[in-house]
């Protein structure tokens, strides 16, 4: 029985809501528990954005995420805000193209990957999001591999179908950093 | 079972308000609660209904009260400052006896307050919020399901009885998405012979109306619709029992609170105490039967909330006060954190129901 609190943030406009939809959806697909909480607020496109997921074999109390097992951070003022929230032994993931100072905790493990910097290499600079999140899926024991284009169809609408193919190379570029 | 779907707790509510027949809608954008506004508008033209964003809050209720008195299902939603302005609507229904489903997706308050989820309407929800002598049906879902599940139930409730049921969620069951299951099954419907649906020359009119300058024929609605009151008080509580069959410390909870509560129930079990949670899903009519017999068996009672102590009230009036009650709140927008709900639960657990 496990359950995985996971908490996005960076800046509005990042796809940070969207990133954490489709591992919700994901968890759904392969009949987990989950809960999906967004910051919601004034803030827009460059403000913060921040949002909870948690993915459980159990009913799910609280939605909230005060104090993450899995932490992905896009920007620097999200890891000054959330970092001493991780839990001893939780994971930090950080798009270092963006953050330019290293996760001070050493009783953490941190992946820093340029999910930012790949992205824009490849043509899809809107999707360092799933770039970073296709890492989280490489390290998390608790995600599986599979159901990665399941759960893409239930996010992406269907006006942008032919953003589908983008992100899922986008997280399979994560994932092979 | 149909396949679960993710949803947003607003959108749930709009999907499920669909699905049992219910085809016009009207409200005015306000968070947390917006996306139900903007589900209608998306959704009702294409099944025949009507959206209309109407130029205020006042001006929406007032058109719940024209489709209301034809017999149509309606309903409006909006946010705590929305719902003060619909409260003289609100009270016209209830002087009218007409149903409808009224949806607040709490903020924080008084006034305009902030955006972020409050439990503060409590007062305003259960104990009138406009003028005169009546009760509302109030639901307080829990989950994404029970925000559709409730709205299908508010809907039958409203109908049943001819008086509005709400909806008292608040921004974060209005925000989240957890999955749902919306096969909603049979609507239950009933018939409104009081509607005004034209008399065809057939029958007498009928008339809804909420002035009677008589004092005696108002006493005698006011009594009859109190012996109504009293019906849906002894059929329609609806509460929920977590670990109480030996709790020692009861905690008391709605909505958002309850979730949280839950976590600390459970961490407080792991260290050896007997924590267990009621949580009201009706808060009128209020669960009080069960609260009572819990007084008989726990120690004490903490009331978790989010605003300054509201329930609190009704919990120590249901248990007439015979065990401590003790309240621990979050307000203006925050929510409380399991870790302090539990650190509470042990200090009472200390205490042993000594105030």
């Amino acid at each position: 029985m496990s359950t995985t609190r996971i908490l996005f943030a960076g800046f509005g406009g990042q796809g940070i809501l969207f990133a954490g939809k489709f591992l919700a959806y994901k968890g759904l697909i392969e009949n987990k528990e989950v809960s999906w909480l967004p910051s919601y607020g004034p803030e827009m496109r460059g403000g913060t954005a921040n949002c909870s997921v948690i993915i459980s074999d159990e009913p799910i109390g609280s939605p909230i995420v005060s104090d993450p097992d899995v932490l992905v951070v896009m920007n620097l003022p999200s890891l000054d805000k959330y970092e001493d929230s991780v839990v001893s032994g939780g994971k930090i993931f950080v798009d270092s193209s963006l953050v330019d100072r290293k996760v001070k905790r050493d009783d953490v493990d941190v992946y820093y990957i340029p999910a930012t910097k790949i992205a824009e290499e490849n043509g899809i600079p809107t999707l360092a999001n799933m770039i970073i999140t296709g890492k989280v899926i490489k390290e998390l024991d608790e995600i599986p591999y599979e159901h990665i284009e399941d759960a893409l169809k239930k996010v992406v609408s269907a006006r942008h179908l032919d953003m589908l193919r983008h992100n899922f190379d986008a997280v399979q570029k994560g994932y092979d950093y | 079972m149909a396949e679960k779907v993710l949803m947003k707790g607003n959108e749930a509510i709009a999907e499920a308000a669909i699905r049992c027949g219910c085809l016009h809608y009207f409200g005015y954008p306000i968070t947390p609660q917006t996306e139900v506004a903007a589900y209608m508008a998306k959704r009702m033209p294409k099944v025949g209904g009507t959206f209309l964003q109407a130029e205020s809050e006042v001006a929406a209720i007032n058109m719940v009260i024209g489709v209301s008195s034809t017999g149509k299902r309606v309903m409006t939603s909006s946010s705590s400052p929305g719902v003060s302005l619909k409260s003289e609507g609100i009270s016209y229904l209830a002087g009218c006896d007409l149903p409808a489903l009224v949806v607040n997706v709490q903020r924080g308050g008084p006034g305009l307050g902030g955006i972020q989820p409050s439990q503060s309407d409590y007062f305003q929800s259960t104990k009138g919020g406009g003028h005169g002598d009546y009760h509302n049906i109030v639901l307080a879902p829990a989950s994404v399901q029970e925000m559709a599940d409730l709205t299908v139930k508010g809907f039958e409730l409203a109908d049943k009885y001819s008086m509005v049921s709400m909806i008292l969620a608040d921004g974060t069951m209005g925000q989240m998405m957890e999955p749902v299951d919306l096969e909603i099954g049979e609507v239950k419907k009933y018939e409104k012979p009081w509607a005004l649906t034209g008399t065809k020359m057939e029958r007498a009119h009928n008339i809804v109306n909420s002035l009677f300058l008589s004092p005696e024929e108002l006493e005698k609605k006011n009594f009859e619709r109190y012996d109504k009151y009293k019906v849906v008080e002894e059929n329609e509580v609806m509460y929920e029992e977590y670990l109480m069959d030996d709790a020692d410390i009861c905690l008391v909870a709605f909505g958002i609170s309850a979730r949280v509560s839950k976590n600390a129930v459970n961490e407080a079990r792991k260290a050896g105490i007997k924590a267990g949670l009621i949580r009201p899903i009706t808060l009128w009519p209020f669960p009080k039967k069960v609260l009572r017999e819990a007084a008989d068996k726990c120690k004490a009672f903490i009331c978790v909330e989010m605003n300054m102590g509201q329930m609190i009230e009704d919990v120590e009036l249901a248990i007439r006060c015979k065990k401590p009650v003790y309240l621990c709140n979050r307000t203006g927008g925050m929510i409380p954190d399991p870790a302090d709900v539990l650190k509470m639960i042990k200090d009472v657990n200390e205490k042993g129901g000594n105030e």
